[in-house]
């Protein structure tokens, strides 16, 4: 038993998780319309998300945001040297975010924000030439976030929230690159577990120094998504494998962010916002899957992410009393070092282009629509810490990436 | 492997006639005549061995198939059946002059090989044909004939060696038909018989034993040894000379080569030499008892290692003749048209049998089972070892016909089945 568990493990490499950006940065339509910049950007309860201690500047009494958007991804793999193409036939994305704030009093205001920063769902053609590595992944996050904020003064607020997050994965690959049945039916292991919790705080700081000018600071904490005995399941292995389903433990972190930025007010009707947010990835050197059946054998999987940069700039324009445009753009730098680069992690160096409307139905609602195009720099590259009978086998590559979301949200001022 | 490879390069379709199930094997009119195929089997991986694919096979060979197939390759066909009329008529099946696999996909009862593959006016071919002219003959152990000198291939066995001058004549007969519109072709030449795991698998010395038992070994061959010291020249007195040491010793063998003694009672036997290539199947023979009620009569010891079981050193020079002068036929005709190119497939499978090729999960051998490189019949590459061979066809296509087809890669293709 421990003999074949050594053995399943040893190919069990690749990386469980999407990554390079699992982080799904879509919390808002007004603000991703602006390329994502928000920390200092005082206009809707998405501030909640971006930056807890802007709440205290926002109009109304309440303030409430809701809004989802589509993500279409694909990815599309080539290998001259053996003839090979693949791509990706991702199901459709759905973050969301919906946020509320109450101003209690001149100083204080509570919010709740519920959104979904992290997540992935891959889809490969199953048995497909990285299938080693993985099949599909469905990784889901959503957070759910207290928050309070206290005016300190009319140039000072902060402000702090607490996150609890629930998540769910599901994960398939094949054992390796050629096990099957007698049948030829792959050999593959389902890792899936639902319910995973877990908990970090976000805090915030907005200052306005001067008219017109805002600077905000968030910090939002790593949230360490633990996994206790979720469900290892085999297929098509051959019975003298003995492969067994099993549980498995693993943990996978959801990274620290700081974002610092400023926004400026021109005229009234132009606002310019910059956000520069610091990911700090290395959290994720390895992934590490422990079968319950042979617990002195994980599997390590090396990650070895850096910390990423990503710029973003974004621009509002109030045109008339009903319509105010937006429009954004950023750079986000790939956590990803040469030789990590993994299928399930199909995300390199990108930019963003964002545009989107506002249309204010009447005083108190308004109906916000954004659109993202992501475009990934094509890269050659390859996972090398692959190993097949103690010989790295790197899986290499040309990677096309490409995503468009588009979103549609409502904000509602009492 | 080749034509999906070709049709990256715009190639067109590659219609196979495949079997019915993923047992192998083969039924005729609902009687099973070819076993079902190898796998390795076991409680875990410890304990795994070749055994035959449980199940019925039902790929009969009487539901012919339809239509034109790009595949023609038809497993056991010697050179000469590929001209063969009525190689594909399940009335031959039964004694000898038909195939059952070509019964399948023939186009006609009273067809040939070559016929149905050049009516399809191939403009690219592979021609690989001419194991089967030796490989039974060594498969079975050398109980066939060597029919060099005997030019009419209706006359042989199953298990007799093609006369080279035959095998010339057949192959510059299909390399015309095939080449006559234009094609172009690859010929692979014959690996060696030193070079497959069905003949080096089972070592000419597998018998252990302890310095007691072989003197008792010993005195029970004193009178064999005694007599064929007396009747024999000194050279072939000590050839035959049964003598077993404390450690791994030579199976005792028959050998129709040896002296005919056995009109003054003295059988023809004598200790293998590295020389002799004992088959894969002695295996499961070595050391089992001939009367079970005996136990004196070990195989290997007691009682000699049948002729079928071994393919003595006078026989591995019949095929390493045979199989040099094909090659050498090969060769010269393949040089002498420019529209055909040789793989050497000789040479690959020396560098397999000695010391491997590396693929980018490791090194491909022929050790049996565990090495990569053949199957757990022992004879035929695994689907990674006929990647090597795909690779090396289309190196050498890329070289002389200047093309860009990409290869593919050994190591995503699989070796042994598990069951």
């Amino acid at each position: 038993m421990k003999k074949l568990l050594s053995f399943v493990l040893f190919f069990l490499v690749g990386s469980m998780v999407y990554a390079g950006g699992y982080r799904v940065a879509i919390q808002g339509q007004r603000q991703l319309a602006m390329g994502h910049t928000g920390v200092a950007v005082i206009s809707s309860a998405e501030s909640v998300f971006f930056n807890p201690a802007s709440m205290s500047f926002l109009d109304g009494k309440m303030n409430f945001s809701l809004g989802v958007s589509g993500i279409l991804s694909e990815t599309v793999y080539e290998n001259q040297q053996y003839g090979i193409e693949a791509r990706t036939d991702n199901p459709l994305g759905t973050p969301f975010g919906a946020y509320a704030t109450y101003k209690v009093n001149e100083h204080l205001s509570f919010g709740l924000a519920i959104y979904t920063p992290y997540g992935s769902a891959v889809e490969w053609e199953k048995d497909w030439a990285g299938s080693h590595l993985v099949n599909n992944i469905d990784l889901k996050a959503i957070f759910f976030q207290p928050t309070v904020a206290v005016k300190v003064s009319d140039n000072l607020s902060i402000g702090a929230g607490f996150i609890y997050a629930s998540g769910s994965v599901i994960f398939n690959r094949n054992i390796n690159r050629t096990l099957s049945d007698t049948n030829g039916n792959r050999a593959n292991i389902t890792i899936e577990e639902k319910g995973i919790t877990a908990t970090g705080y976000t805090i915030g700081v907005m200052i306005k120094p001067i008219d017109n000018l805002n600077i905000g600071f968030n910090y939002r904490s790593k949230v360490s998504m633990e996994v206790k005995g979720g469900d290892a399941t085999f297929e098509n292995v051959p019975a003298p494998l003995n492969a067994i389903d099993t549980k498995f433990d693993s943990s996978l972190p959801m990274p620290a962010e700081t974002t610092i930025g400023m926004s400026y007010q021109y005229k009234e009707k132009l606002t310019f916002a910059f956000d520069y947010n610091l990911t700090e990835w290395s959290e994720y050197d390895a992934l590490t899957i422990k079968l319950e059946s042979d617990p002195n054998n994980p599997s390590v999987n090396l990650r070895n992410y850096k910390d990423s940069n990503t710029y973003r700039f974004g621009l509002e324009y109030k045109a008339t009393q009903k319509i105010t445009a937006r429009a954004g753009y950023y750079i986000d730098e790939s956590p990803v070092q040469d030789g990590y680069f993994a299928p399930e992690t199909p995300r390199n160096d990108s930019v963003g282009y964002t545009a989107g409307l506002s249309y204010q139905v009447n005083s108190k609602l308004s109906i916000d629509a954004s659109f993202l195009y992501l475009q990934f720099d094509e890269i050659d590259n390859s996972y090398d810490y692959y190993m097949e009978g103690g010989v790295a086998v790197p899986f290499a590559g040309t990677y096309k990436s490409s995503v468009i979301a588009p979103g549609i949200g409502v904000s509602y001022k009492l | 492997m080749m034509a999906n490879r070709f049709a990256l390069a715009g190639g067109g379709a590659f219609n196979q006639p495949m079997t019915n199930d993923n047992l192998g094997g083969l039924l005729m009119g609902g009687t099973q005549i070819q076993p079902t195929r190898y796998v390795l089997s076991g409680s875990n991986l410890a304990n795994l061995a070749p055994v035959r694919k449980a199940g019925t096979p039902t790929t009969d060979i009487t539901n012919v198939l339809s239509g034109d197939f790009n595949n023609m390759g038809v497993p056991g066909a010697k050179s000469f059946h590929l001209l063969a009329n009525g190689y594909g008529n399940v009335a031959g099946v039964s004694v000898g002059a038909a195939n059952p696999y070509f019964v399948r996909f023939a186009s006609d009862p009273n067809t040939s090989i070559i016929v149905d593959a050049v009516a399809q006016d191939p403009s690219f071919f592979s021609l690989w044909i001419g194991n089967n002219d030796v490989l039974s003959f060594a498969t079975s152990g050398g109980v066939g004939v060597d029919q060099s000198g005997n030019f009419d291939p209706s006359t042989y066995g199953p298990n007799d060696i093609t006369d080279v001058n035959v095998f010339g004549s057949v192959y510059q007969t299909l390399l015309g038909q095939l080449t006559a519109n234009g094609a172009k072709g690859v010929v692979m030449n014959l690996a060696s018989v030193t070079t497959i795991p069905y003949f080096t698998t089972v070592p000419h010395n597998p018998i252990p034993m302890d310095a007691a038992t072989a003197t008792a070994v010993n005195g029970q061959y004193a009178a064999y040894n005694g007599a064929v010291a007396a009747f024999l020249p000194p050279a072939e007195a000590a050839q035959r000379t049964i003598n077993f040491v404390a450690g791994q010793n030579a199976v005792i063998i028959e050998d129709e080569s040896l002296t005919d003694l056995t009109g003054s009672g003295l059988p023809s036997i004598r200790m293998a030499t590295a020389n002799d290539l004992i088959v894969l199947p002695a295996s499961s023979v070595i050391g089992t008892l001939a009367d079970p009620a005996n136990p004196a009569s070990v195989i290997g010891v007691g009682v000699p290692l049948a002729d079928q079981w071994v393919l003595t050193e006078d026989e591995v020079g019949m095929v390493a003749t045979a199989q040099a002068g094909y090659n050498a036929t090969i060769t010269a005709l393949a040089s002498a048209n420019p529209d055909v190119i040789m793989v050497d497939v000789e040479a690959m499978m020396q560098q397999i049998a000695n010391g491997g090729i590396a693929y980018d999960g490791g090194v491909i051998t022929s050790t049996y089972a565990s090495g990569g490189g053949f199957s757990l019949d022992g004879v035929h590459p695994t689907a990674r070892g006929y990647a090597l061979i795909a690779n090396a066809i289309i190196e050498k296509m890329n070289m002389t016909f200047g093309g860009t087809i990409p290869m593919v890669n050994p190591g995503t293709y699989p070796t042994v089945y598990l069951d």
